[in-house]
């Protein structure tokens, strides 16, 4: 009787125990389906394709930028054996302390296992690279992966194709996930503008894996895999051999230089001195140059034909001849005297001995302080306006239509305004209409509170040689299979001043190459027109600026060059730009070889250095 | 003994229906979980299943020469391998091959024995013949003592070979003496002290304490209240207390650091995702993912792709899990119920005492096995290393539970021509 008890307590309490991981069983296998998932996560791996970042091209098709291999190591913990560290540390070139406190570090790093791949060492040098696979056998655990990096031809055009690095987290967290940590991005320049079409589109293949993270074949054959898209080809609308040269003549000078083709708007060259050998952000030293250049007092990462104003200085006048004419207090017979300069109640602004009184195309010419305060003054001062401010406001209106005091929409990343003030600003410091053209006079000259950038500059040279209009400058002439990438590239903006305003103030310009000021810049057989400058600078020397397109009848390129702290501008900008244009429009430059070796000779950087961080300064308004 | 007219004997067929289903079954799953498509071929002997092909062939042979001899041999000689298997475990001290840590092996060739797998019958069989023995009563304390140490000396010295699991394995023998005659409440408290000791470990002891009253006030209060009732629920709420308050004692200042992460790991407060944790955790994937009709045979990503660690030994109820989802493990449960409950029929027909208690004790180890191994891969039980009986690969378990099972039918195959002869 107990016995039989006892038998049906013992198969009571196995059919319990059975019943209890029946239920478990019910609720691992049934009820959760979380583990489906993890059971997924532990098999399925994901590897990215990444795809080739599209090349970029000159405007004659020579080849910029292209990609090169890099080797990353990566390491397995959990499959490191026999490793004889010495030897391993020989090839890597790293001390034994060093290689402990790597692994410690992997350790530390989010999302470390012992069983999954880490990397050890990024951007191995190719030397290093064939050393390692020599001895791969011997590094259990160890394996390179190969990215690519850019590389680029030339070392010109940095700051135009600008650079590629790591994507920050904030850039993964605005990706919505695309990018990853580790992956590359374009930083600045056209990698930046144009990240989309360069970079491509990640491709995926899903793999199965077993534990220790050895591919075990493709999930469901490919079923869910996508292809990488590569980057897309890219014309750039500069030209290399411009561009180099330019460079040449802009070595051991602060400055900028930017040629534009007047009837399209392409940017031929664009320099910005001093600048940097865009191959020093390729590599594991990336970060290093990055800091030095940081750190340069000659800031050779701030791009300053797009975002450093200067005083225009004298090529002003070129500006304010075609707006006085289209407001019609100025007319190509209007001669003002000028006794060494312009005197109006108490008023003095000097200006250098030359015949007077002379016409408008001579004043070009000869560069007259005197007689461009007096077209300024009737500007601003112009009675057919019932105020002073709204004389000036349409003068501001002139200005903006010339592109002036706003961006111009380049296709580059930090592209900045320039300053021109407006009336309010005016009014905030002599305050509400008590001041008039006398007051601001020096506007006139270019001096004073204008700021302009040497991109806003050769666009305006660009309007003038178009005899009234621009298409807003670029940098990007085709992209791979999109016709017409850009369409508001094909846009003309006409100025407010009219084309039969034009001619008289072209040919002064013509005058001012031919017998003026920028005698220097003469190319037999070119019509150039051109206009110098030399913009006060409050800290220091002035800068040497010029102006000009060429040739006189269907331009083919518009030119603005400034050189800081440089003096006159017939001294360096004119030579610089006559140079190049010679180059650009005939293919030579060997035809004046004195000239050239003076400019590539000129060292003007150490005056430079003293006053550069006050100029920047002012650059940020 | 007077001749008398022997009757044929009865095999039990179902029992080995069951047990050949299991083998085969068995073999497929260690087939399964290392199973590679470059090299299907079932009987390789470099591979977990070639061998344990070879080590069904041999149980089989075995199986047969017992169904064979006299069953009187094996009351005979029990005391007989009692002695050889204590010897084998002690030679393994001298001769042992030390294997993932456990200095348990004897190497033949290229295989391996565990003595201490076949010390479980060598116990089950010196057990029976003690306690059938003429004027043994279970009721003296001097027969209490004496089963106690056949049981506890082979244990010893699996725990000194650093063999955990299989020495815990003979705890399982406390069925058996409970069949015997020791107290059903002995057991009970034994169990309890058990579920207490692991509580007291999880918990902070102030939490369980408040608990008791709690649990024991609501009792008082809904029962019929006696005095002998209050002074008992007191008494066992205050002996509780002061046991959980000593045994987070001993936790807290006695044990060494190393030895307190070894148990919360064992507990799960801790995940080693090294060690015992990481491996029930895959355990948990591989059976959670088969869903309920199983990813299919040789479908299953993780026991394939090695993620489940003993896949083939310990925890090769994965394998059933993953690739035949809820319907195969809940016929497998279902099955092995079955089997333990047969065999429990069949100890209580026996005549013979010995037969009953070496019944009983087979009945025990595979039931304890049953407990401690799929509760392990179920993330319910401690990860202590012990086969699944006729499934998991190892030819030194297949040999001793078909040894073991195979003598039981062999003793009942022949029960009918038993007087109570050995009474
Ligand atoms: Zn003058």
């Amino acid at each position: 009787m107990e016995s039989q008890i006892k038998q049906r307590i013992l198969i009571g309490v196995f059919i319990f125990i059975a019943f209890i991981y029946v239920i478990r069983l019910l609720m691992l296998q049934i009820f959760d389906d979380s583990y489906i998932r993890y059971a997924q996560n532990n098999v399925l791996q994901e590897q990215t394709i990444y795809p080739a970042r599209g090349l970029l091209m000159d405007r004659t098709n020579d080849l910029l930028v292209y990609n090169d291999n890099i080797y990353d190591l990566f390491v397995t913990p959990e499959q490191v054996k026999n490793l004889d560290t010495n030897s391993f540390c020989d090839v890597i070139g790293i001390t034994k302390d060093e290689f402990i406190a790597r692994f410690e570090r992997i350790k530390r790093q989010k999302g470390y296992a012992i069983y999954r791949p880490s990397i050890f060492e990024k951007q191995l040098t190719i030397k290093t690279y064939a050393k390692f696979q020599e001895m791969l056998f011997d590094f259990q655990g160890f394996y390179v992966d190969v990215r690519t990096d850019r590389k680029y031809k030339y070392s010109n055009a940095a700051h135009i194709m600008g650079y590629i690095g790591e994507v920050t987290e904030k850039m993964i967290e605005n990706s919505d996930g695309y990018y990853r940590l580790g992956d590359f991005i374009g930083i600045s320049g056209v990698e930046r503008t144009y990240e989309k079409e360069l970079g491509g589109i990640k491709g995926v293949r899903y793999v199965l894996v077993d534990s220790k993270s050895r591919s075990q074949g493709r999930y469901k054959s490919g079923e869910f895999d996508t292809a990488a898209v590569a980057g897309k080809k890219i014309n750039l609308t500069i030209d290399q051999k411009l561009q180099e040269f330019g460079e040449t003549l802009m070595k051991n000078k602060i400055g900028s230089v930017v040629a534009i083709e007047p009837n399209t708007g392409e940017i031929l060259s664009m320099i910005s001195s001093p600048t940097y050998d865009p191959n020093l952000f390729v590599g594991r030293e990336r970060g290093n140059h990055y800091m030095e250049l940081l750190q340069d007092p000659t800031k050779p990462l701030f791009n300053r034909p797009i975002a450093a104003p200067y005083p225009p200085g004298s090529i002003f006048k070129v500006i304010m001849s075609l707006i006085g004419q289209q407001e019609k207090v100025l007319f190509p017979t209007t001669a003002y005297g000028c006794g060494g300069g312009f005197n109006y109640g108490g008023l003095h602004v000097g200006c250098h001995p030359h015949g007077s009184p002379l016409p408008l195309q001579s004043a070009i010419m000869v560069s007259c302080n005197a007689y461009f305060c007096h077209v300024y003054r009737t500007v601003v001062n112009n009675p057919k306006y019932r105020k002073v401010e709204d004389a000036y406001n349409k003068l501001y209106e002139h200005l903006a239509s010339f592109g002036m005091g706003r961006k111009l929409g380049v296709d580059l990343y930090s592209e900045g305004t320039g300053f021109v003030p407006k009336a309010t600003y005016y009014d905030k410091i002599y305050g509400r209409n008590r001041w008039q053209a006398l007051t601001t006079i020096s506007l006139g000259i270019g001096q004073g509170e204008l700021g302009i950038t040497p991109l806003q500059m050769a666009n305006a040279t660009a309007l003038i040689a178009n005899r009234g209009y621009f298409i807003t400058p670029h940098i990007v002439k085709k992209i791979e299979g999109k016709k017409n990438p850009n369409p508001e590239y094909n846009i003309k903006h006409w100025c407010t001043v009219d084309t039969s305003y034009f001619p008289v103030v072209i040919n002064g310009m013509e005058d001012v190459v031919n017998h003026g000021t920028a005698y220097i810049a003469k190319i037999p057989g070119i019509a150039i027109c051109g206009k110098t400058g030399t913009a006060q600078n409050p800290h220091g020397k002035d800068h040497s600026i010029f102006f000009a397109f060429a040739p006189k009848d269907n331009p083919k390129i518009a030119i603005a060059v400034v050189v800081e702290n440089a003096g006159f501008g017939a001294t360096w900008a004119a030579p610089i730009a006559s140079l190049m244009i010679e180059e650009y429009l005939t293919k030579k430059h060997n035809t004046r070889p004195a000239l050239v070796e003076r400019m590539i000779n000129g060292n003007l950087i150490r005056k430079s250095i003293i006053n550069d961080s006050a100029t920047i300064k002012t650059s940020k308004n | 003994m007077t001749q008398q007219q022997l009757k044929p004997a009865r095999i039990d067929w179902l029992t080995i229906m069951l047990y050949i289903v299991f083998v085969i079954g068995g073999l497929l799953c260690i087939y399964a979980s290392v199973y590679k498509e470059t090299n299907p071929y079932i009987y390789d002997m470099n591979m977990n299943y070639g061998k344990q092909l070879l080590w069904i062939v041999i149980s089989a042979f075995i199986a047969m020469l017992i169904l064979l001899v006299d069953e009187k041999l094996f009351y005979a000689f029990a005391y007989g391998f009692y002695g050889l298997t204590i010897i084998l475990l002690l030679a393994t001290f001298v001769i042992g091959t030390e294997i993932k840590g456990s200095s348990s092996w004897i190497r033949v060739g290229s295989f391996q024995i565990q003595p201490a797998e076949f010390a479980k019958f060598g116990v089950a069989l010196a057990l029976a013949k003690y306690l059938s023995g003429y004027n043994i009563d279970f009721k003296n304390w001097k027969v209490k003592a004496i089963s106690f140490l056949i049981i506890l000396l082979p244990m010893a010295i699996i725990l000194l070979q650093n063999e955990t699991g299989s020495a815990l394995v003979f705890a399982s023998f406390a069925i058996v003496l409970y069949r015997e005659g020791l107290p059903g409440w002995l057991l009970v408290i034994g169990v309890l002290l058990i579920v207490l000791t692991i509580v007291a470990l999880l918990l902070k002891p102030l939490y369980i304490i408040i608990s008791l009253i709690v649990i024991a006030s609501a009792f008082l209060f809904l029962v019929r209240r006696t005095q002998l009732l209050i002074f008992l629920t007191f008494g066992i709420v205050l002996f509780s207390s002061a046991y959980v308050s000593s045994i987070d004692y001993i936790f807290e200042n006695v044990m060494q650091a190393h030895q307190r992460t070894r148990i919360n790991v064992l507990l799960g407060k801790e995940v080693d995702l090294k060690g015992a944790g990481y491996n029930v955790q895959q355990s948990l994937i591989a059976i959670g993912s088969g869903g309920a009709f199983g990813k299919g045979y040789l479908e299953g990503t993780q026991n394939k792709f090695r993620f489940v660690p003993e896949q083939s030994t310990d925890f090769i109820f994965c394998t059933i899990g993953e690739e035949f989802g809820f319907l195969g493990s809940f016929i497998f449960i279902t099955l092995y119920i079955v089997l333990l409950w047969r065999l429990t029929i069949m100890a209580e027909r026996q005549r013979s005492k010995f037969n009953r208690i070496y019944g009983y004790s087979l009945v025990a180890i595979l039931f304890f096995h049953f407990l401690i191994n799929i509760g392990m891969t179920l993330g319910l039980m401690p990860v202590i290393g012990i086969p699944l009986p006729f499934i998991s690969y190892g030819g030194s378990a297949l040999l001793s539970f078909t040894i073991l099972l195979f003598i039981f039918i062999r003793l009942d195959a022949n029960r009918v021509n038993e007087l109570k002869n050995f009474e």
